[in-house]
């Protein structure tokens, strides 16, 4: 490899080797300089011997959206415990699920993956599939009660779109939240 | 200092209480609710929170910091790869449509995965589960 093109390739890299580094330290619990060289040095050969494609690029921290969707999702990561714990000790068996498509307006590696993930942990909803070029997300929903209660589960999963990009999202994805997503919505069949 | 403890004792007790309840309803639902996608929904949230009580009741209770960068690395991959794992799971059930249509109230998908696979997979179609 020329040395032109490590540069830029460890640059992308830096998150995930400062990251490992750190899993590394807390791994062994404390504090050391011979930890933060080892760590160092196996981060180095994971990274070189298994090579990940950027996925960071563009994001940004904005701490107080960031507040707010850490504390929405684990509002919501303890309503819907109890939702799905209640779930399955209540009695009888009539349980209705739905399985929607929900447009995204986001057009991010990062961010879609951490929209799944949070999606993935609030209530009722769970990805099934992620058409990657529509930014169509299939969802499962658990014990819908009516088609309001679909049309308010889809609203949640926008709405933690839009927390999830404000708080990691460049600006230019920050933007697009405004607009009008250009694909038209799945119709209900 | 001893009614410090004993709080911290009682938190910590409540913490490991609560949480193991919910691994305990994550296992129920498992075996109670009617489809795999259901089914997923209990092994992730219920099953996430409870690890996530269970490793701050353990951080409580266990004095030294070591073991504290421990129980949060768990608890941070236990957050980072259950939604990964269920949504793999998800997905196959879907496309091999192990699926309960029956119960499913809207299916905006119409039982075709969102993205359809290539010709040469497409042999492999079983029929609604039941």
């Amino acid at each position: 490899m020329s040395p032109g093109r490590l540069a830029p390739r460890l640059r992308h890299q830096l998150p995930l080797l400062a990251w490992l580094v750190l899993v590394w330290i807390l791994l062994w619990g404390t504090w050391s300089w011979a930890n933060l060289l080892s760590g160092l040095a196996v981060a180095l050969v994971a990274t070189a011997l298994l090579p990940l494609p950027p996925v960071v690029g563009g994001a940004r921290l904005r701490p107080l959206p960031l507040v707010r969707f850490v504390g929405h999702f684990l509002v919501d990561l303890v309503i819907s415990s109890a939702e799905v714990a209640w779930e399955t000790v209540r009695p009888g068996r009539d349980r209705r699920a739905a399985i929607v498509a929900v447009q995204l307006r986001t057009d991010s590696d990062l961010l879609l993956t951490v929209v799944a993930e949070a999606v993935s942990l609030v209530p009722g909803s769970l990805v099934i599939d992620l058409d990657r070029d529509a930014r169509v997300m299939a969802l499962h929903l658990l014990s819908v009660r009516d088609l309001a209660d679909v049309d308010r589960r889809k609203a949640a999963v926008l709405a933690m779109e839009d927390r999830v990009v404000r708080a990691f999202g460049s600006t230019d994805d920050v933007a697009a939240l405004d607009r009008e997503p250009d694909q038209p919505e799945r119709t209900a069949s | 200092m001893n009614d410090l403890d004993s709080v911290a004792d009682v938190l910590a007790a409540g913490c490991l209480l609560v949480g193991a309840l919910l691994c305990l309803t994550a296992g129920l639902g498992l075996v109670r609710f009617p489809d795999v996608l259901s089914r997923m929904h209990a092994g992730t949230k219920p099953q996430v929170l409870g690890v996530l009580l269970v490793m701050t009741g353990a951080a409580i209770r266990l004095h030294g910091w070591s073991a504290t960068w421990m129980l949060l690395l768990v608890g941070a991959f236990q957050l980072v790869t259950a939604p990964v794992s269920a949504h793999m799971v998800s997905r196959i059930a879907h496309r091999r449509r192990h699926v309960r249509r029956d119960l499913l109230l809207v299916d905006e998908l119409g039982g075709e995965p969102l993205t359809p696979p290539p010709d040469r997979l497409s042999g492999d179609q079983p029929a609604d589960a039941h």
